[in-house]
Protein backbone atom coordinates (compact mmCIF):
# COMPACT_ATOMS: atom_id res chain seq x y z
CA UNK A 1 0.00 0.00 0.00
CA UNK A 2 1.43 3.25 -1.16
CA UNK A 3 1.61 6.16 1.79
CA UNK A 4 -1.26 8.40 0.12
CA UNK A 5 -3.54 5.42 -0.16
CA UNK A 6 -2.51 4.09 3.34
CA UNK A 7 -3.09 7.96 4.82
CA UNK A 8 -6.09 8.58 2.96
CA UNK A 9 -7.49 5.20 4.89
CA UNK A 10 -6.97 6.51 7.79
CA UNK A 11 -7.78 10.20 7.77
CA UNK A 12 -11.51 9.33 7.24
CA UNK A 13 -13.48 6.78 8.89
CA UNK A 14 -10.70 4.61 10.66
CA UNK A 15 -9.07 7.07 12.81
CA UNK A 16 -10.50 5.94 16.57
CA UNK A 17 -12.67 8.08 18.31
CA UNK A 18 -11.28 10.48 21.19
CA UNK A 19 -12.89 10.05 24.33
CA UNK A 20 -12.07 13.05 26.31
CA UNK A 21 -9.16 16.19 26.27
CA UNK A 22 -7.37 17.96 28.92
CA UNK A 23 -4.25 19.21 27.53
CA UNK A 24 -2.63 17.02 25.00
CA UNK A 25 -5.68 16.91 22.48
CA UNK A 26 -7.12 20.07 21.39
CA UNK A 27 -10.82 20.82 22.42
CA UNK A 28 -12.06 20.41 18.86
CA UNK A 29 -11.49 16.91 17.86
CA UNK A 30 -11.66 14.92 14.57
CA UNK A 31 -9.05 17.25 13.29
CA UNK A 32 -5.21 17.91 12.55
CA UNK A 33 -4.60 20.90 14.42
CA UNK A 34 -2.55 23.25 12.21
CA UNK A 35 0.90 24.35 12.87
CA UNK A 36 -1.28 28.20 13.38
CA UNK A 37 -3.73 26.85 15.32
CA UNK A 38 -1.02 24.72 18.08
CA UNK A 39 0.68 27.97 18.18
CA UNK A 40 -2.40 30.04 18.72
CA UNK A 41 -3.06 27.24 21.86
CA UNK A 42 0.21 26.52 23.04
CA UNK A 43 2.04 29.26 22.62
CA UNK A 44 6.19 29.31 22.43
CA UNK A 45 8.30 27.91 23.85
CA UNK A 46 9.84 29.43 26.95
CA UNK A 47 11.64 27.54 28.40
CA UNK A 48 14.55 25.47 26.78
CA UNK A 49 17.65 23.89 27.30
CA UNK A 50 19.58 22.61 30.60
CA UNK A 51 17.04 24.61 32.14
CA UNK A 52 14.29 22.30 30.19
CA UNK A 53 15.92 19.34 31.54
CA UNK A 54 15.58 20.73 35.38
CA UNK A 55 12.22 21.80 34.39
CA UNK A 56 11.19 18.24 33.40
CA UNK A 57 12.43 16.58 36.60
CA UNK A 58 10.53 19.38 38.68
CA UNK A 59 7.61 17.94 36.81
CA UNK A 60 8.16 14.42 37.62
CA UNK A 61 7.17 13.56 34.01
CA UNK A 62 7.75 9.73 33.28
CA UNK A 63 7.64 8.32 30.17
CA UNK A 64 4.56 7.52 28.28
CA UNK A 65 5.54 4.31 26.37
CA UNK A 66 5.34 1.51 29.48
CA UNK A 67 8.33 1.58 31.38
CA UNK A 68 7.21 4.92 33.72
CA UNK A 69 11.30 5.73 33.64
CA UNK A 70 11.87 9.19 34.78
CA UNK A 71 12.05 11.48 31.62
CA UNK A 72 14.84 14.14 32.83
CA UNK A 73 17.00 11.25 33.89
CA UNK A 74 17.26 9.80 30.20
CA UNK A 75 17.51 14.01 29.25
CA UNK A 76 20.41 14.18 31.56
CA UNK A 77 22.65 11.17 30.84
CA UNK A 78 22.34 11.77 27.21
CA UNK A 79 23.10 15.98 28.05
CA UNK A 80 26.20 14.92 29.86
CA UNK A 81 27.59 12.61 26.95
CA UNK A 82 29.83 13.95 24.17
CA UNK A 83 30.29 14.01 20.48
CA UNK A 84 27.39 13.01 17.58
CA UNK A 85 23.88 12.38 19.95
CA UNK A 86 20.73 11.77 18.12
CA UNK A 87 17.17 11.55 19.68
CA UNK A 88 14.38 9.55 18.26
CA UNK A 89 10.69 10.06 18.66
CA UNK A 90 9.10 6.61 19.57
CA UNK A 91 5.67 6.33 18.16
CA UNK A 92 6.10 2.56 17.00
CA UNK A 93 2.78 1.17 19.10
CA UNK A 94 3.34 -2.12 18.56
CA UNK A 95 0.65 -3.14 20.96
CA UNK A 96 -2.79 -4.02 18.75
CA UNK A 97 -4.90 -2.62 22.02
CA UNK A 98 -3.39 1.17 21.62
CA UNK A 99 -3.61 3.45 19.40
CA UNK A 100 -2.37 6.64 21.73
CA UNK A 101 0.25 7.64 19.55
CA UNK A 102 -1.84 7.27 16.42
CA UNK A 103 -3.98 9.50 17.78
CA UNK A 104 -1.59 11.88 19.21
CA UNK A 105 0.28 12.00 15.63
CA UNK A 106 -3.19 12.39 13.94
CA UNK A 107 -3.87 15.27 15.84
CA UNK A 108 -1.43 17.26 17.52
CA UNK A 109 1.79 16.34 15.12
CA UNK A 110 3.18 19.98 15.73
CA UNK A 111 2.98 19.27 19.63
CA UNK A 112 5.07 15.88 19.54
CA UNK A 113 7.56 17.47 17.04
CA UNK A 114 7.83 20.39 19.13
CA UNK A 115 8.65 18.00 21.88
CA UNK A 116 11.30 15.94 19.79
CA UNK A 117 12.90 19.80 18.96
CA UNK A 118 13.23 20.80 22.51
CA UNK A 119 14.41 17.45 23.16
CA UNK A 120 17.29 17.36 21.07
CA UNK A 121 17.77 21.17 21.90
CA UNK A 122 18.07 19.79 25.67
CA UNK A 123 20.25 17.34 24.87
CA UNK A 124 22.11 19.22 22.63
CA UNK A 125 21.33 16.22 19.98
CA UNK A 126 22.43 17.17 15.85
CA UNK A 127 20.17 14.25 14.76
CA UNK A 128 16.19 13.87 15.08
CA UNK A 129 14.13 10.86 14.44
CA UNK A 130 10.83 9.94 14.20
CA UNK A 131 9.80 6.31 14.22
CA UNK A 132 6.54 4.95 13.47
CA UNK A 133 4.47 2.59 11.15
CA UNK A 134 4.03 2.97 7.79
CA UNK A 135 0.03 4.41 7.32
CA UNK A 136 2.11 6.92 9.63
CA UNK A 137 5.19 8.06 7.70
CA UNK A 138 3.86 10.27 4.65
CA UNK A 139 1.77 12.46 7.10
CA UNK A 140 4.28 12.94 9.60
CA UNK A 141 6.82 14.35 6.23
CA UNK A 142 3.90 16.51 5.06
CA UNK A 143 3.54 17.69 8.75
CA UNK A 144 7.37 18.42 8.50
CA UNK A 145 7.49 20.16 5.75
CA UNK A 146 5.28 22.73 6.97
CA UNK A 147 7.85 23.70 9.76
CA UNK A 148 11.08 25.28 9.92
CA UNK A 149 12.91 23.08 12.54
CA UNK A 150 16.48 23.46 13.59
CA UNK A 151 17.45 19.87 13.98
CA UNK A 152 16.11 17.83 10.08
CA UNK A 153 13.90 14.86 11.24
CA UNK A 154 14.01 11.71 9.50
CA UNK A 155 11.28 9.57 9.83
CA UNK A 156 11.54 5.69 10.01
CA UNK A 157 8.75 2.98 9.44
CA UNK A 158 8.32 0.84 12.03
CA UNK A 159 7.39 -2.29 11.30
CA UNK A 160 3.95 -3.97 12.36
CA UNK A 161 5.48 -6.04 15.35
CA UNK A 162 4.70 -6.36 18.68
CA UNK A 163 8.61 -5.70 19.55
CA UNK A 164 9.60 -3.03 17.20
CA UNK A 165 9.01 0.02 19.59
CA UNK A 166 11.26 -1.93 22.10
CA UNK A 167 14.28 0.62 22.81
CA UNK A 168 17.02 -1.33 21.74
CA UNK A 169 14.90 -2.34 18.42
CA UNK A 170 14.27 0.93 18.15
CA UNK A 171 17.98 2.08 18.08
CA UNK A 172 18.65 -0.76 16.22
CA UNK A 173 16.13 -0.11 13.25
CA UNK A 174 17.10 3.50 13.39
CA UNK A 175 20.72 2.46 13.29
CA UNK A 176 19.68 0.42 9.68
CA UNK A 177 18.99 -2.83 11.01
CA UNK A 178 15.89 -4.98 11.98
CA UNK A 179 13.94 -3.77 14.57
CA UNK A 180 14.82 -6.64 16.95
CA UNK A 181 15.80 -5.81 20.46
CA UNK A 182 19.71 -6.34 20.93
CA UNK A 183 22.13 -7.30 24.25
CA UNK A 184 24.45 -4.64 25.48
CA UNK A 185 25.68 -4.39 28.70
CA UNK A 186 25.51 -0.45 27.79
CA UNK A 187 22.64 1.56 27.72
CA UNK A 188 21.26 3.50 24.70
CA UNK A 189 22.03 6.85 26.19
CA UNK A 190 25.61 5.83 26.34
CA UNK A 191 25.94 3.83 22.88
CA UNK A 192 22.97 4.51 20.49
CA UNK A 193 21.72 5.42 16.91
CA UNK A 194 25.64 4.17 14.78
CA UNK A 195 26.97 4.35 18.01
CA UNK A 196 26.10 7.78 19.45
CA UNK A 197 24.24 8.54 22.49
CA UNK A 198 20.89 8.18 21.78
CA UNK A 199 17.56 9.74 23.62
CA UNK A 200 14.81 7.71 23.07
CA UNK A 201 11.38 9.02 24.21
CA UNK A 202 7.88 8.04 23.77
CA UNK A 203 5.67 10.71 21.39
CA UNK A 204 3.41 11.34 24.11
CA UNK A 205 5.76 11.90 26.50
CA UNK A 206 7.53 14.29 24.19
CA UNK A 207 4.05 16.37 24.03
CA UNK A 208 4.32 16.55 27.44
CA UNK A 209 7.63 17.92 27.06
CA UNK A 210 7.26 20.44 24.95
CA UNK A 211 4.36 21.54 27.00
CA UNK A 212 6.69 21.88 30.19
CA UNK A 213 8.42 23.93 28.42
CA UNK A 214 5.80 25.90 27.49
CA UNK A 215 4.17 26.81 31.05
CA UNK A 216 6.47 24.95 33.51
CA UNK A 217 6.58 22.11 35.69
CA UNK A 218 3.96 24.01 38.41
CA UNK A 219 1.68 23.69 35.97
CA UNK A 220 1.92 20.01 34.99
CA UNK A 221 1.61 19.15 38.66
CA UNK A 222 -1.71 21.16 38.75
CA UNK A 223 -3.23 17.85 37.40
CA UNK A 224 -2.46 14.18 38.73
CA UNK A 225 -1.30 12.99 41.34
CA UNK A 226 1.84 14.29 43.82
CA UNK A 227 3.70 10.25 43.05
CA UNK A 228 3.11 10.58 39.55
CA UNK A 229 1.49 14.02 37.98
CA UNK A 230 0.27 15.18 35.30
CA UNK A 231 -1.96 13.03 32.63
CA UNK A 232 -1.79 10.41 30.22
CA UNK A 233 -3.55 9.16 27.45
CA UNK A 234 -4.57 5.93 27.55
CA UNK A 235 -6.74 3.40 25.31
CA UNK A 236 -10.18 1.81 26.93
CA UNK A 237 -11.04 -1.41 24.66
CA UNK A 238 -14.75 -2.05 25.23
CA UNK A 239 -17.47 -3.20 22.73
CA UNK A 240 -15.68 -3.72 20.26
CA UNK A 241 -14.06 0.01 19.59
CA UNK A 242 -10.63 1.60 20.69
CA UNK A 243 -11.55 4.89 22.35
CA UNK A 244 -8.68 7.49 23.11
CA UNK A 245 -9.47 9.76 26.37
CA UNK A 246 -6.81 12.21 28.24
CA UNK A 247 -7.51 11.49 31.97
CA UNK A 248 -5.51 12.62 35.21
CA UNK A 249 -3.31 10.22 37.01
CA UNK A 250 -5.38 9.36 39.69
CA UNK A 251 -8.72 9.36 38.41
CA UNK A 252 -10.92 6.57 39.65
CA UNK A 253 -10.78 3.62 37.31
CA UNK A 254 -14.37 4.10 37.09
CA UNK A 255 -14.51 6.98 35.67
CA UNK A 256 -12.85 5.97 32.67
CA UNK A 257 -14.48 2.49 32.19
CA UNK A 258 -17.76 2.67 31.57
CA UNK A 259 -18.42 -0.53 30.00
CA UNK A 260 -19.99 -3.34 31.97
CA UNK A 261 -17.63 -6.56 31.98
CA UNK A 262 -16.30 -9.36 34.11
CA UNK A 263 -12.25 -8.36 33.86
CA UNK A 264 -10.38 -5.65 32.40
CA UNK A 265 -6.71 -6.40 31.46
CA UNK A 266 -4.70 -3.33 32.57
CA UNK A 267 -1.42 -2.44 30.66
CA UNK A 268 -1.44 -4.21 26.95
CA UNK A 269 -0.51 -7.53 26.23
CA UNK A 270 2.23 -7.58 28.67
CA UNK A 271 -0.15 -6.36 31.16
CA UNK A 272 -2.48 -7.61 34.23
CA UNK A 273 -6.19 -9.20 34.26
CA UNK A 274 -7.93 -7.71 37.53
CA UNK A 275 -11.76 -8.37 37.93
CA UNK A 276 -13.41 -6.01 37.44
CA UNK A 277 -14.89 -5.41 40.82
CA UNK A 278 -11.45 -4.86 42.05
CA UNK A 279 -10.85 -2.92 38.91
CA UNK A 280 -13.57 -0.47 39.32
CA UNK A 281 -12.45 0.17 43.18
CA UNK A 282 -8.85 1.07 42.25
CA UNK A 283 -7.28 4.92 40.64
CA UNK A 284 -5.56 5.20 37.71
CA UNK A 285 -2.15 5.23 38.83
CA UNK A 286 1.54 3.00 39.27
CA UNK A 287 1.34 3.26 42.84
CA UNK A 288 -2.51 1.96 43.31
CA UNK A 289 -2.28 -0.55 40.59
CA UNK A 290 1.26 -2.04 41.81
CA UNK A 291 -0.83 -2.77 44.70
CA UNK A 292 -2.77 -5.74 43.19
CA UNK A 293 0.78 -6.22 40.75
CA UNK A 294 -0.57 -4.33 37.76
CA UNK A 295 1.06 -1.37 35.91
CA UNK A 296 -0.11 1.21 33.62
CA UNK A 297 2.18 0.65 31.22
CA UNK A 298 1.18 2.33 27.68
CA UNK A 299 -2.48 2.84 29.09
CA UNK A 300 -4.23 -0.02 27.44
CA UNK A 301 -7.42 -0.75 29.46
CA UNK A 302 -9.29 -3.49 28.03
CA UNK A 303 -12.91 -4.88 29.34
CA UNK A 304 -14.17 -8.42 29.22
CA UNK A 305 -17.61 -8.40 28.39
CA UNK A 306 -19.65 -11.15 30.07
CA UNK A 307 -20.29 -13.16 27.52
CA UNK A 308 -16.76 -14.01 26.73
CA UNK A 309 -14.08 -16.35 27.84
CA UNK A 310 -11.29 -14.91 29.76
CA UNK A 311 -9.07 -17.90 28.72
CA UNK A 312 -9.88 -18.07 25.56
CA UNK A 313 -8.40 -14.34 25.26
CA UNK A 314 -5.50 -14.59 27.03
CA UNK A 315 -4.79 -18.14 24.58
CA UNK A 316 -5.72 -15.71 21.21
CA UNK A 317 -3.12 -13.29 22.56
CA UNK A 318 -0.10 -15.69 24.07
CA UNK A 319 -0.43 -17.37 20.72
CA UNK A 320 0.30 -14.12 19.39
CA UNK A 321 2.94 -12.96 21.75
CA UNK A 322 4.85 -16.31 21.18
CA UNK A 323 4.54 -15.90 17.36
CA UNK A 324 5.94 -12.37 17.72
CA UNK A 325 9.00 -13.46 19.66
CA UNK A 326 12.15 -12.56 18.23
CA UNK A 327 13.14 -15.65 18.45
CA UNK A 328 16.23 -14.51 19.61
CA UNK A 329 17.03 -15.72 23.18
CA UNK A 330 16.53 -19.45 23.77
CA UNK A 331 14.18 -19.63 26.94
CA UNK A 332 11.57 -17.00 24.96
CA UNK A 333 11.85 -19.27 22.06
CA UNK A 334 11.07 -22.32 23.74
CA UNK A 335 9.07 -21.77 26.18
CA UNK A 336 6.22 -19.05 24.76
CA UNK A 337 5.27 -21.48 22.32
CA UNK A 338 5.00 -24.20 25.38
CA UNK A 339 3.17 -21.68 27.16
CA UNK A 340 0.59 -20.85 24.38
CA UNK A 341 -0.36 -24.39 23.59
CA UNK A 342 -0.82 -24.65 27.09
CA UNK A 343 -3.22 -21.72 27.41
CA UNK A 344 -5.11 -23.32 24.54
CA UNK A 345 -5.41 -26.64 25.98
CA UNK A 346 -6.88 -24.37 29.21
CA UNK A 347 -9.26 -22.59 26.79
CA UNK A 348 -10.77 -25.28 25.53
CA UNK A 349 -12.67 -28.07 27.28
CA UNK A 350 -11.12 -30.86 30.00
CA UNK A 351 -7.42 -29.95 29.88
CA UNK A 352 -5.14 -32.43 30.63
CA UNK A 353 -4.47 -32.76 34.54
CA UNK A 354 -1.05 -30.74 35.27
CA UNK A 355 -1.29 -27.78 32.66
CA UNK A 356 -2.35 -25.10 34.45
CA UNK A 357 1.32 -26.41 36.89
CA UNK A 358 3.31 -26.35 33.81
CA UNK A 359 1.95 -23.09 32.47
CA UNK A 360 3.19 -21.41 36.47
CA UNK A 361 6.64 -23.47 35.93
CA UNK A 362 7.20 -22.16 32.17
CA UNK A 363 6.28 -18.96 33.45
CA UNK A 364 8.93 -18.65 36.25
CA UNK A 365 11.67 -20.42 33.88
CA UNK A 366 11.48 -17.57 31.51
CA UNK A 367 10.76 -14.45 33.54
CA UNK A 368 14.08 -12.35 33.28
CA UNK A 369 15.92 -14.61 30.65
CA UNK A 370 15.45 -12.84 27.69
CA UNK A 371 17.19 -9.75 26.34
CA UNK A 372 14.20 -7.84 26.53
CA UNK A 373 10.84 -8.17 28.54
CA UNK A 374 9.07 -10.11 26.29
CA UNK A 375 9.03 -13.36 27.90
CA UNK A 376 8.82 -11.91 31.41
CA UNK A 377 5.28 -9.88 30.16
CA UNK A 378 3.90 -12.68 28.45
CA UNK A 379 4.34 -14.61 31.59
CA UNK A 380 2.64 -12.00 33.55
CA UNK A 381 -0.49 -11.69 31.40
CA UNK A 382 -0.96 -15.93 32.12
CA UNK A 383 -0.22 -15.71 35.63
CA UNK A 384 -3.10 -13.07 36.21
CA UNK A 385 -5.21 -14.68 33.94
CA UNK A 386 -5.00 -18.39 35.84
CA UNK A 387 -5.74 -16.09 39.08
CA UNK A 388 -8.49 -14.16 38.00
CA UNK A 389 -10.10 -16.69 35.53
CA UNK A 390 -9.25 -19.18 38.04
CA UNK A 391 -13.31 -20.48 38.61
CA UNK A 392 -13.35 -20.02 34.92
CA UNK A 393 -10.41 -22.77 34.76
CA UNK A 394 -12.78 -25.11 36.99
CA UNK A 395 -15.27 -24.88 34.32
CA UNK A 396 -13.42 -25.68 31.61
CA UNK A 397 -12.27 -29.06 33.72
CA UNK A 398 -15.79 -29.93 33.82
CA UNK A 399 -16.20 -29.38 30.13
CA UNK A 400 -17.90 -26.36 30.07
CA UNK A 401 -17.07 -22.93 29.33
CA UNK A 402 -18.88 -19.49 30.03
CA UNK A 403 -18.71 -17.87 26.76
CA UNK A 404 -21.64 -17.67 24.95
CA UNK A 405 -20.49 -16.46 21.75
CA UNK A 406 -17.29 -17.14 20.22
CA UNK A 407 -16.52 -13.57 18.42
CA UNK A 408 -12.87 -12.64 19.43
CA UNK A 409 -12.41 -9.79 21.81
CA UNK A 410 -9.51 -8.33 22.00
CA UNK A 411 -7.85 -7.14 19.04
CA UNK A 412 -4.81 -8.60 17.40
CA UNK A 413 -3.39 -8.90 13.86
CA UNK A 414 -4.33 -11.65 11.14
CA UNK A 415 -2.29 -14.94 11.48
CA UNK A 416 -0.93 -14.43 8.61
CA UNK A 417 0.73 -11.25 9.46
CA UNK A 418 3.01 -12.93 12.05
CA UNK A 419 6.19 -12.71 11.04
CA UNK A 420 7.97 -15.52 9.05
CA UNK A 421 11.52 -13.69 7.72
CA UNK A 422 13.86 -11.46 8.46
CA UNK A 423 12.34 -8.74 6.27
CA UNK A 424 9.07 -8.69 8.36
CA UNK A 425 11.22 -6.72 10.82
CA UNK A 426 12.19 -4.29 8.45
CA UNK B 1 36.61 -6.51 43.85
CA UNK B 2 32.84 -8.40 43.52
CA UNK B 3 31.72 -9.61 39.99
CA UNK B 4 28.81 -10.87 39.05
CA UNK B 5 27.91 -13.48 36.59
CA UNK B 6 25.88 -12.37 33.45
CA UNK B 7 25.00 -14.13 30.58
CA UNK B 8 23.93 -12.60 26.90
CA UNK B 9 20.68 -14.70 26.04
CA UNK B 10 20.45 -13.52 22.67
CA UNK B 11 24.45 -14.96 22.00
CA UNK B 12 23.44 -18.13 23.99
CA UNK B 13 22.82 -21.19 22.44
CA UNK B 14 23.14 -23.65 25.00
CA UNK B 15 26.24 -25.31 24.93
CA UNK B 16 25.78 -26.39 28.58
CA UNK B 17 29.95 -26.38 28.99
CA UNK B 18 29.00 -23.73 31.75
CA UNK B 19 27.14 -25.58 33.70
CA UNK B 20 29.28 -28.39 33.44
CA UNK B 21 32.15 -26.31 35.16
CA UNK B 22 30.09 -24.84 37.26
CA UNK B 23 27.55 -26.76 38.58
CA UNK B 24 27.48 -24.20 42.20
CA UNK B 25 26.18 -21.75 39.80
CA UNK B 26 24.58 -22.63 36.56
CA UNK B 27 21.92 -25.05 36.06
CA UNK B 28 20.85 -25.92 32.75
CA UNK B 29 16.81 -25.83 32.15
CA UNK B 30 14.64 -28.45 30.23
CA UNK B 31 15.59 -26.68 26.85
CA UNK B 32 19.56 -26.91 27.22
CA UNK B 33 20.19 -23.19 28.21
CA UNK B 34 21.74 -22.44 31.51
CA UNK B 35 19.99 -20.51 34.88
CA UNK B 36 22.93 -18.46 36.18
CA UNK B 37 22.93 -17.67 39.73
CA UNK B 38 22.89 -13.37 39.62
CA UNK B 39 24.46 -12.92 42.84
CA UNK B 40 27.78 -11.61 43.61
CA UNK B 41 30.18 -15.09 43.14
CA UNK B 42 31.84 -16.16 46.66
CA UNK B 43 35.19 -15.73 46.54
CA UNK B 44 35.82 -19.76 46.92
CA UNK B 45 34.21 -19.91 43.34
CA UNK B 46 36.57 -17.63 41.80
CA UNK B 47 39.06 -19.60 39.60
CA UNK B 48 35.89 -21.85 38.45
CA UNK B 49 33.94 -18.96 37.56
CA UNK B 50 36.67 -17.65 35.22
CA UNK B 51 36.99 -20.97 33.90
CA UNK B 52 33.71 -21.13 33.06
CA UNK B 53 33.74 -17.55 31.34
CA UNK B 54 36.68 -18.39 29.32
CA UNK B 55 34.92 -21.76 28.29
CA UNK B 56 32.06 -20.69 26.54
CA UNK B 57 32.04 -20.88 22.80
CA UNK B 58 30.89 -17.75 21.68
CA UNK B 59 31.41 -15.49 24.51
CA UNK B 60 27.71 -15.59 26.03
CA UNK B 61 28.59 -15.61 29.35
CA UNK B 62 30.87 -12.46 31.21
CA UNK B 63 31.90 -11.61 34.58
CA UNK B 64 31.33 -7.97 35.35
CA UNK B 65 31.90 -5.94 38.53
CA UNK B 66 28.45 -5.69 40.77
CA UNK B 67 27.88 -2.10 40.77
CA UNK B 68 27.44 -2.01 36.81
CA UNK B 69 24.60 -4.40 36.68
CA UNK B 70 21.73 -3.59 34.85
Amino acid sequence: MSDTQAQRQRTTASDPPVGGSLRLLPPVQGVTERLSAHLARNGQARCRGTALVRAVGQAGLTGRGGAAFPTHVKLAAVAGASGRKAVIANGAEGEPASVKDAVLLRHVPHLVLDGLQLAAEAVDATEAYLYTGAWLTGWVRQVLAQRADDVPVTVIEAPPRFLSGQETAVVSRVSGGLSLPTFSPRRVSERGVNGAPTLVQNVETLAHLALIARHGPDWFRQLGTPAEPGTTLVTVNAGGRRTVTEVELGTALADVITAVGTAVLIGGYHGTWLPMTTALSLTLDNRALRRHHAALGAGVLAVLPRQACGLVETARVTRYLAAESAGQCGPCLNGLPRIAAAMAELAGPRPRRGTVQAVERWAGLVTGRGACHHPDGTARLVRSALTVFAVELGRHANGRCSATTHHPVLPLPRAEEMPLTDKDWL
Amino acid sequence: MTHVLRVNPIACVGHGICAELLPELIEIDEWGYPIVDTRPVPPWLERETHRAVAACPVLALTLQHAERRK
